[in-house]
């Protein structure tokens, strides 16, 4: 039935937006812009009227209905809400940036997207709660303080506690702690585990790169191999060996885990920085080099690296999105960042019964979409920084 | 005097970078009669190939028209509606492009893409205008005319896919082409061959057309008038003969002079005397194909051995033999008498530092993350040991003999030079070791003629003044002329001849260097009609080398 | 087309030999244990009955080589062996589960393959169509309203991890509109719409995280395409438009976006086992990460070269249909 509302409101849009081209031809006395535009583009117009209005129409809906909370309208109000929120921050943070600092870091910012300054403002306040997390947080991560299944909000009238302004879990562990803390184990361990992803990974491709012959053949098949079982499948393979390895310390797993997501996202980082380098070595200014007689060492460390910073830079951030993500999910699939160290996919697994109760207390769906949310906020923002970044470098190329 | 086919007013574009725009075209008129055919030339940047779409009513992405008027026959290109225009793109108004195998779209065979205009704009039934087209190949001097069009276009030729473009251009009989740089990308031997046809054809079927290119003695060749461009400005317009004979502005007089510039030559080699470096019969291969065959020729203290051929001659293959980075398959370098290692990598430092090189593109020939200083003072200290002081003042003194101000280029990127002044760095960094010996490899080809005399100039006091020797690799018979003492001809990885360079150019020759310095187009508007009658028709490019 | 053939038949052959070195990695990265595999697995508490048989089911009293031949054997053959599960049992009991018939790591993979290549066609029909149309779209209204707001949604949809899209929709399909269920239960002889109905869900997440990336990657070989001379050429031809996307850029696109499909077709194997465990879906995902947890090796070795294989033949699909859709290969000078 909605489905059929659907397709009749798209065909009355059709005939809308033939008429908004015409009158757009009739008022503007046959301007280029309505002249020339497709019939497509004038219903793509139409079509986003349409849709603003609807979104304004469910924003001023009420949020009770005879004492019955309006789950939909909440969340879409809240959705709406934090988008702004995000969007003011974002502009305030850009317009900071474009009147301090230094004359170079002024004109980065000239020229940066809202979505770009967004996505470094929540890398910096992400690593800020992360260094500093032992400082911020209210409650230890593993502390458990009698009150559990306490409603996020604080509001005593819906079952919540000031105290814990996010709630608490099934066993009481206060929420908001377990989510600064995750930031400082989660993240903390996917940046470490890129690090040496990159170390393992692009030194070994620059070497193949610079080097050429049998150690780039022996390399280069070798990834190619690793690279043909998908990346999550071969982690969970390795960890399921790691894990009988390890045995019963469960700080080893997450040893394991590292250096296991390490060696199978280093592949990947090795055909990147191979690729950036072959792109380099065949500059003439490498041959200059290589002809006055310069070492290995100078070749790669002073002539190359430099001018792989960029691309390697926006890889760094990519692959710190794809590691972050696979450990989130394997935390998720429960062999991952093993309790009791807090950490974002295992606290979704752990809260994900409590979505089910969304129609009647909104409130209590919020806090496994939180520690998810978290997750997707960083990557989307680090996403943002590289989108940015890469479409900076290829624009200058141009 | 009735109404022009095409009459531009006050034509401005703009382009868009950092989210400004900024004035590319500067209010250009034109006016171009029916069957006219008017040159456009200028250095690169000068906004001509922009003004060839414009003419069009075209603009590329981030390029906007921001006032004037392009009247092609009463309508005006910039203000007409998206349909109008289509009605007359290539049906009155054609375009062939500067690369052909890049405009032919790979997924369809010539023919057609060439019937696919008149198809399309009613002008005739398919089977006519494939007719027409394999006709007109004929009249193009395409080889097998009725067959070629019915290949891809990555199955044919550079050469040949040039005049099937051109074919495919005038399948509508237009009333006015754009020619944007067409021959620039082939050979001199098939760049006559190319230039001969599009003359005729143009010619034959009273076509006007505008000729964009950057070479003057091209348009000579093919335009009743000239227009000269300089960053988006016209600089002056006259008929072709009166703008050869009499330019009138200091910058045009300019461009016409860079192609007397020659110096004087030199005494000849002693009898004897040991050369700098001796080529020692070498023959090298990639793989297992061979890619030279037995090359010898000798480059003397203080003189220039030019070495000339097409592209796939084995000019530049040769120069890796010598600095060792392609070791011979047979053969060796000799360097003052004295027998080089093979490779590279064997050679100790005051070999390495004997031999320097400068690049074609300076741009990938200088880390764009070092600064000048970085770039010139690392062959100081590798090679001289100098530190400190000592070095930035031997940095300063290199800076002042590539005529640039030391304190002002010393910590720049290259980012931030021109073309010209990069290639001076280039040199400069190849100075700094302090070298007998240097190879230019193509210096001045992707450079612009005036900046390029430049350079020329340079390299010949520095040659004056330190002693140097160069082997200089061209394909531009127009620079062997400028600075070369003696001549080395390639061809297919194999030395056709050498000798002096006033021997060379005078003839006899071998039929090859015959060919090749024919080929060069001269600045004379007659020069090509006189060739064409001397050669005849069917014994021009590609034909004449294959007879060879 | 001789040549094709031939680059056709070495890319197969290619295909084939890193199957090859994949059940090889796999193999060794498996018997890389340290001591006894019987008893790591097992732990102490083991009597030593349940050693000796496990060794037996393993045939860890041969070499790794023999073990290995003997292995891909079985796996030609089509026979993986006893779940380490059922082994157990039979271990200490001297009988099988269901007192019956061995259940063989076959038997309990088909099934679940079944399901999990229903799902996986369920959201491939659904994304590559939507990815391919708004992929095209953005391409030519690139740098429009629509373009720039799809390029945020697309981007937050690939950063966010599939569960969390999973919950999302789960919130908004399931809790707040009941429109599908949010447990998917699906077992032999349902109906189709009944099991369609309960597999949309987990599909429209995948489609979701699938569909974001395919578009992205279809507007960037769309765009690269429109840039090219012969594009431009073909307008200044005075063609419509819908002529020169039809006729000049299509044929060329086919390529690029065939490998766009199969290789986020690929990636969807991923995806699936993720989705598959927050749905209880009952795939071959799920039982991979059931069978990680209990360290039922024959099975998560099975679960993996077959992983791996579907992996490497979207990667050979791809390879293979680009070549064959380059005009140059297909019309050799």
């Amino acid at each position: 039935m909605t489905l059929l509302y659907i397709i009749i409101a798209a065909i009355v849009l059709l005939g809308v937006a033939y008429a908004f081209r015409m009158a757009g031809q009739a008022a503007t006395s046959n301007k280029p812009f309505f002249r020339d535009m497709p019939f497509g583009v004038a219903y793509g117009y139409v079509l986003g009227a349409v849709l603003i209005v609807l979104g304004v129409w469910l924003f001023f809906q009420p949020q009770n209905v005879d004492g019955v909370p309006q789950a939909g309208v909440m969340f879409f109000r809240w959705a709406v809400q934090v988008f702004v929120v995000f969007a003011i921050a974002a502009y305030l943070f850009r317009l900071l940036g474009r009147s301090v600092g230094t004359e170079g870091s002024k004109k980065l910012f000239r020229s940066m997207p809202l979505t770009a300054a967004f996505g470094i403002l929540i890398i910096i306040i992400y690593a800020i709660v992360a260094i500093f997390a032992g400082a911020i947080a209210p409650y230890g991560q593993e502390e458990v303080l009698g009150a559990a299944n306490i409603v996020p909000g604080g509001n005593p009238a819906m079952n919540g506690n000031p105290e814990f302004p996010l709630g608490t879990d099934q066993i009481g562990r206060d929420i908001l702690s377990r989510l600064i803390f995750g930031a400082q184990n989660t993240v903390g361990i996917a940046f470490v585990t890129t690090c040496l992803a990159f170390l393992i990974g692009g030194s070994l491709g620059f070497l193949a790169a610079t080097l050429g012959g049998w150690l780039d053949q022996l390399l280069s098949r070798a990834v190619d191999a690793l690279m043909a079982i998908p990346a999550l499948i071969f982690a969970l393979l390795l960890i399921t060996i790691a894990t009988a390895w390890a045995g019963s310390a469960s700080w080893q797993v997450t040893i394991y885990m590292i250096l296991i997501i390490a060696v199978i996202d280093s592949t990947r980082v090795f055909r990147l920085s191979r690729a950036v380098g072959l792109n380099i070595v065949v500059m003439d200014y490498i041959e200059a080099a290589k002809l006055r007689g310069e070492g290995l060492g100078y070749l790669i460390f002073r002539e190359m690296l430099p001018n792989a910073y960029a691309p390697l830079l926006a890889e760094f951030g990519l692959r710190f999105c794809f590691v972050f993500l696979t450990i989130a999910s394997l935390s998720f699939l429960g062999v991952g960042i093993q309790p009791p160290l807090a950490d974002w996919g295992t606290m979704v697994r752990d809260l994900a019964q409590f979505i089910n109760f969304a129609a009647f207390a909104p409130n209590v769906a919020l806090a496994p979409l939180l520690a998810a949310g978290a997750i997707a906020l960083l990557t989307v923002a680090v996403n943002f920084v590289v989108d940015w970044m890469l479409h900076k470098s290829s624009g200058l190329k141009e | 005097m009735s109404e022009p086919l095409l009459k531009i007013r006050g034509l401005k574009i703009e382009g868009r970078s950092d989210e400004t725009w900024n004035p590319i075209i500067k209010g250009v008129d034109l006016d171009l009669n029916k069957g006219e055919v008017i040159g456009m030339i200028g250095e690169s940047g000068a906004g001509k190939s922009t003004i060839g779409l414009a003419s069009m009513g075209f603009c590329r992405d981030g390029v906007r028209i921001s006032e004037g008027s392009v009247v092609f026959d009463g309508v005006d290109l910039v203000t007409a509606s998206a349909a109008d225009k289509r009605a007359l793109l290539g049906k009155r108004i054609a375009y062939v492009a500067q690369s052909a195998a890049a405009s032919f779209n790979p997924a369809h065979k010539l023919i057609d893409q060439h019937t696919e205009g008149p198809v399309q704009h009613s002008v005739s039934y398919r089977s006519d205008s494939q007719a027409d087209g394999i006709e007109l190949y004929r009249r193009l001097r395409l080889p097998n005319p009725d067959e070629i069009g019915f290949r891809y276009p990555h199955q044919v030729s550079g050469g040949q896919l040039q005049r099937a473009m051109t074919a495919m251009a005038m399948a509508c009989r237009p009333d006015l082409i754009i020619f944007d740089e067409p021959t620039t990308a082939l050979d001199v031997t098939t760049q006559i061959e190319v230039l001969a046809s599009i003359r005729d054809i143009v010619e034959q079927f009273d076509t006007a057309a505008i000729y964009i290119t950057h070479d003057l003695a091209v348009v000579a060749q093919m335009a009743d008038k000239i227009k000269v461009l300089l960053k988006g400005d016209e600089v002056e317009e006259a008929d072709t003969r009166t703008m050869l004979s009499q330019p009138q502005e200091e910058y045009t007089k300019s461009l016409w002079a860079v192609r007397s510039f020659e110096r004087p030559a030199k005494p000849a080699v002693a009898t004897g005397a040991t050369p700098v470096i001796s080529v020692k019969n070498v023959t090298a291969a990639y793989g297992t194909v061979d890619v030279l065959h037995d090359v010898s020729f000798d480059i003397h203290e203080g003189r220039t051995v030019a070495v000339v051929g097409e592209s796939g001659s084995g000019k530049s293959t040769t120069a890796r033999c010598i600095t060792g980075l392609l070791p011979p398959r047979i053969g060796h370098i000799e360097f003052d008498g004295q027998q080089l290692p093979l490779n590279y990598r064997q050679r100790d430092k005051m070999q390495l530092r004997q031999a320097q090189m400068i690049y074609q593109m300076a741009d990938t020939a200088l880390n764009p993350r070092k600064t000048i200083g970085e770039t010139i003072g690392r062959p100081v200290e590798f090679y001289l040991g100098l530190k400190g002081k000592e070095k930035r003042a031997k940095v300063d003194a290199l800076l002042e003999e590539i005529e640039l101000e030391p304190t002002q280029y010393f910590h720049r990127l290259p980012s931030e030079l021109s073309g010209g002044q990069k290639q001076r760095i280039g040199i400069a960094r190849a100075l700094a070791a302090e070298p007998k010996f240097i190879i230019c490899d193509e210096v001045t080809s992707a450079l612009d003629q005036l900046v390029a005399e430049g350079i020329l100039k340079l390299l010949a006091k520095l040659q004056d003044q330190l002693g140097l020797s160069y082997m200089f690799i061209t394909h531009d018979l127009a620079t062997v002329r400028a600075i070369s003492d003696e001549v080395v001809v390639m061809k297919d990885g194999v030395v056709v001849e050498q000798g002096e360079k006033a021997d060379m150019f005078q003839p006899p020759h071998h039929p090859y260097t015959d060919l090749l310095l024919s080929s060069v187009p001269e600045m004379d508007p007659d020069w090509l009609d006189n060739l064409l009658k001397e050669r005849g028709v069917d014994n021009i490019g590609d034909a004449a080398v294959d007879k060879m | 087309m001789a040549g094709l053939l031939r680059i056709i038949v070495q890319r197969l052959l290619l295909g084939i030999v890193t199957l090859f070195v994949v059940s090889v990695i796999i193999f060794v990265a498996v018997n890389a244990l340290p001591g006894d595999f019987a008893e790591a697995i097992l732990g102490q508490g083991a009597t030593p009955e349940a050693v000796t048989a496990i060794r037996e089911q393993l045939g860890l009293n041969q070499n790794a080589f023999t073990r290995y031949f003997v292995w891909l054997g079985g796996v030609l053959r089509g026979d993986f062996g006893v779940p380490l599960s059922q082994a157990l049992f039979a271990g200490n009991f001297g009988t099988t589960a269901t007192g019956t018939e061995v259940i063989t790591v076959v038997d309990q993979i088909m099934p679940r393959l079944r399901n999990t290549l229903f799902l996986a066609g369920v959201s491939a029909a659904i994304a590559v169509p939507l990815a391919v149309t708004l992929g095209i779209l953005t391409a030519l209204y690139r740098n429009s309203a629509f373009d720039r707001s799809m390029n945020v949604t697309t981007l937050s949809a690939i950063s966010s991890p599939e569960f969390f899209i999973a919950y999302v929709l789960i919130l908004f399909l399931a809790v707040l509109n009941p429109v599908f269920p949010s447990l998917s239960n699906i077992f032999p002889g349902m109906e189709f719409s009944e099991r369609l109905n309960r597999t949309m869900l987990p599909a429209l997440t995948l489609t979701l995280a699938v569909t974001a990336q395919m578009m992205r990657m279809t507007r960037a070989a769309i765009i690269n395409l429109l840039a090219s001379p012969y594009i431009e050429m073909a307008r200044l031809k005075g063609l419509s438009p819908m002529r020169v996307i039809v006729k000049h850029a299509l044929p060329n696109a086919l390529a690029p976006i065939i490998t766009v499909i199969a290789l986020n077709l690929a990636f969807l194997v991923t995806g699936v086992v993720v989705v598959e465990v927050v749905f209880v879906y009952p795939g071959i995902g799920q039982l991979f990460v059931d069978s990680v947890k209990i360290r039922d090796i024959p099975v998560v070795q099975a679960c993996c070269l077959i992983f791996a294989a579907v992996y490497i033949l979207l990667n050979l699909t791809a390879d293979i249909l680009s070549i064959v859709s380059n005009p140059r290969l297909r019309h050799p000078k």
